[in-house]
């Protein structure tokens, strides 16, 4: 059988051998942490303690702020040493719980049996504060909310990790692969879907053997073996590649009875609900040639950058570039001070070396971006509108369809900035329309 | 603190650059270039030389002028350049080289923003330059002053020399197989050769000999349209490395052979495909020119598109206009065809086809 894929896309080398053999190693707790009230998509928690309170690792200390929002809580037992403004990889700053951890590990977790109800799942979920932990953080309640018109049919896991050097997943797959199964079913239980898939890129041929045993006596689960090919794991190419399905422009997967799900979020479900443990900590890899020794760890959020760095034997002399996430979506920081948060799946390191320095060359127009986007646009064009502030006319030209995966970037000659234009673009249409729905 | 670079993502590139596509496509001349150099000897290596050095000194001085980036060793004045020279026959006055060189990078490129910004290929707008301010210049060609002169060219002119009168036997003995073919047509129009003579001369042309002779380069012609074969191993570098894809090439040689094979004898499907495309500059045009990155459409549909309707210009210049050869006509004429191919054949981003039954 030919390998599962969807359409153009780029094959930029995995690096994955950095950190691939490293087993995922439980690191202690470090003195202070720093948990963002804010660390998924949607509106920020509210913070429900104060200086001085006392926490166990799974209380609760930020309260879901909306619908699309949900619980955070704490990775440690400890004192609540302040409530602060702290910087985040988005380069604002977020309301930040700081906690000194009294080395206890007590535990205050929820009540794993109070949730297997089929009608308790979701809100369960909610209760555990579980985020999509692929890096796009979307709350994981929420995606298991559809509307009663969109039946959901199948459940995919997503094991693509097609990112370069990451290798969370991919370790958290082999050594776990029993709570990804049973994560999966959890999820398939929540929205009544009667196929889950489980997609595999060919670069991980292991993990895919390991599920292909698990799941031979079931038909309700299959694995799927993707092609090594970026961005495999983007939802609408991921949902192409194993079922044919398109989702709609401008739609969800939902809208094609789908709901992707990472193989790190499903784990962290069946830890929910088997020992009802919160979503506090999660598997980081810390890779790239600017740290001495890559590996994969286990951290709690709101461990540093700086802690979690140090744990790969810190960085080297000539390490030049902080990167949280992989190197194609990630986002660069310049502050250890930054904290690990649930969608942090890699903190990469790139030495002065590998850092483009060099200006952006002129479009020669030479079609590489148009060859390569996974979306079927042009992204030349984006910069061109965006010098111009003609952001109506890359609306037109179907920027909001951009699922930002850098595949033009990457394959461009003259290394032209498409999506510094493209986000920029974004968000001046969103505010743009969020003004038009206001009047 | 140590200070981190910062920057939107993608955090890691591919190894491209303008730089490498351009010299790329240089080096993908190479064995053609060299092949003119060995079959017309100084002639050519000088002409190729003066039109490279006028093409970077151009390049240099109009984006001084023009305050553009000076972009001197990127290959991509070295390459109008060297195309340029390679489009025009040997020996050409070494000053006519000069003018198109600068007029090519001057007004085929700079005034319009410098690389990336020309809507023409600069080394055809030199060309079609010199071809109209020094038109006998372009089109007297002399015989290659290595290797043994080919049957063909000899034998097609013998042909014609033996019955046409004898002022015009000096161009047509020197004339290039095309130019023969177009000439034997025209005498024939004109009444001066008749139709069993005009048989001989297309025969003669279409010949298994002459057709190995035009694919292997042992014909007389401009610098870079005389070995087909290397052309081609030129071309098949450029679509390896991914610079170029096949739809504008493919397209372009097909179209120009079946119209040929066509329209292009004495009546319908009485043409020669393999006559059409090795003889000229199809193949030169094919791989180097119409597939220019910069003037050439972005999607595969409209490249093809293009390449069709430029396949149809050559055979119809060729066969009913002024010229015996029209491919530098026909990519500079569908390079303004462009933008509007462009605009017809972006394709629906993903998400907007019709949904596939779930």
């Amino acid at each position: 059988m030919g390998l599962l894929t969807f359409k153009k896309g780029i094959h930029p080398p995995d690096m994955k051998f950095l950190a691939k053999e490293k087993k995922i190693r439980r690191i202690e707790a470090p003195k202070e942490l720093y948990v963002p009230m804010s660390q998924h998509i949607g509106a920020p928690a509210k913070c429900v303690v104060n200086k001085g309170d006392e926490v166990k690792a799974g209380s609760l200390i930020g309260e879901k702020g909306g619908f699309v929002s949900t619980n955070i809580h704490s990775p440690v037992s400890g004192v609540v040493k302040a409530v602060i403004d702290h910087p985040t990889v988005f380069g604002t700053k977020v309301q930040t719980v700081v906690i000194e951890n009294d080395g206890k590990n007590e535990k205050a977790y929820l009540d794993p049996a109070k949730q297997s109800a089929v009608e308790t799942i979701v809100p369960g979920i909610l209760a555990g504060g579980i985020v999509g932990m692929g890096g796009a953080t979307f709350p994981t309640h929420v995606k298991l909310s559809p509307p009663a018109d969109k039946p959901i049919d199948t459940i995919i896991i997503n094991g693509a990790e097609c990112e370069p050097y990451l290798t969370s997943d991919y370790r958290l797959m082999l050594e776990t692969p029993e709570k990804v199964v049973a994560g999966l079913e959890i999820f398939m239980k929540a929205v009544s879907a009667k196929k889950g898939y489980i997609g595999i890129e060919a670069n991980k041929k292991d993990v895919h053997g390991i599920f292909s045993k698990l799941l031979k006596d079931r038909d309700d689960m299959e694995v799927s073996l993707l092609q090594t090919k970026y961005p495999q794991g983007a939802e609408k190419q991921l949902i192409y590649a194993i079922l044919k399905r398109v989702v709609p422009a401008g739609g969800l997967p939902m809208d094609v009875g789908v709901v992707v799900q990472n193989s790190g979020t499903a784990a962290a479900v069946d830890e929910l609900f088997s020992e009802g443990k919160p979503l506090f900590e999660r598997v980081v890899t810390v890779t790239g040639n600017g740290v001495k020794e890559p590996g994969n760890f286990i951290f709690p959020v709101g461990a540093t950058l700086e802690f979690a760095i140090e744990q790969a034997g810190g960085l080297t002399d000539d390490a030049a570039k902080v990167i949280m996430g992989g190197p194609m979506m990630g986002f660069s920081v310049d502050n250890l001070k930054i904290a690990v948060n649930k969608g942090t799946s890699g903190i990469l390191v790139l030495t002065e070396n590998e850092v483009m320095k060099e200006d952006y060359d002129v479009c020669i127009r030479c079609g590489k971006c148009i060859d390569v986007c996974p979306m079927y646009l042009s992204p030349y064009k984006y910069i061109e509108l965006g010098e111009q502030k003609l952001y109506t006319e890359a609306e037109r030209w179907n920027v909001m369809d951009c699922i930002e995966c850098g595949s033009c970037v990457y394959t461009c000659p003259s290394k032209r900035p498409m999506i510094q234009f493209i986000k920029a673009e974004k968000a001046k249409i969103t505010e743009q329309r969020r003004k038009e729905a206001a009047k | 603190m140590k200070k981190f670079y910062m920057s939107t993502s993608p955090h890691v590139f591919s190894r491209d650059s303008v730089k490498k596509v351009m010299w790329n496509v240089n080096l993908a001349l190479l064995p053609a270039a060299v092949w003119a150099i060995l079959r017309f000897g100084m002639d050519a290596f000088i002409s190729m030389l003066v039109a490279i050095t006028a093409a970077v000194l151009a390049e240099w001085l109009f984006a001084k002028l023009f305050k553009q980036k000076i972009r001197l060793w990127d290959g991509s004045a070295f390459l109008t350049g060297l195309l340029m020279s390679m489009t025009l026959p040997p020996g050409m006055p070494i000053i006519f080289l000069i003018v198109g060189a600068f007029f090519a990078i001057g007004f085929g490129k700079a005034v319009f923003g410098g690389l990336g910004y020309n809507p023409f290929n600069p080394a055809l707008i030199g060309r079609a330059f010199l071809a109209a301010s020094w038109p006998v210049a372009v089109i007297t060609w002399k015989e290659p002053t290595v290797g043994a002169l080919s049957s063909i060219s000899a034998e097609a002119a013998g042909t014609l020399a033996s019955t046409i009168p004898v002022e015009a036997v000096d161009t047509i003995t020197s004339a290039t197989p095309l130019g023969a073919l177009g000439q034997a047509f025209s005498l024939n129009t004109q009444g001066v050769i008749d139709g069993a003579q005009l048989d001989a001369v297309t025969g003669a042309l279409s010949s298994k000999e002459s057709i190995l002779d035009l694919f292997l380069g042992n014909i007389g012609g401009s610098l870079g349209e005389i070995s087909a074969l290397l052309l081609l191993l030129g071309g098949l570098y450029l679509l390896w490395k991914k610079i170029i894809t096949w739809h504008i090439p493919v397209v372009y040689i097909l179209t120009v052979g079946l119209l040929s094979w066509v329209f292009g004898g004495k009546g319908l499907m009485d043409g020669s495909f393999l006559f059409s495309i090795f003889a000229g500059g199809v193949f030169l045009g094919a791989f180097f020119m119409a597939t220019d990155l910069v003037t050439s459409p972005m999607y595969s549909n409209g490249k093809m598109i293009y390449a069709f309707l430029a396949g149809v210009l050559v055979v119809m210049i060729r066969r009913y206009g002024g010229y015996p050869e029209g491919v530098c006509y026909s990519i500079l004429i569908m390079n303004a065809f462009v933008p509007i191919i462009d605009r017809f054949t972006k394709p629906k981003p993903f998400g907007y086809v019709k949904e596939v039954s779930k």
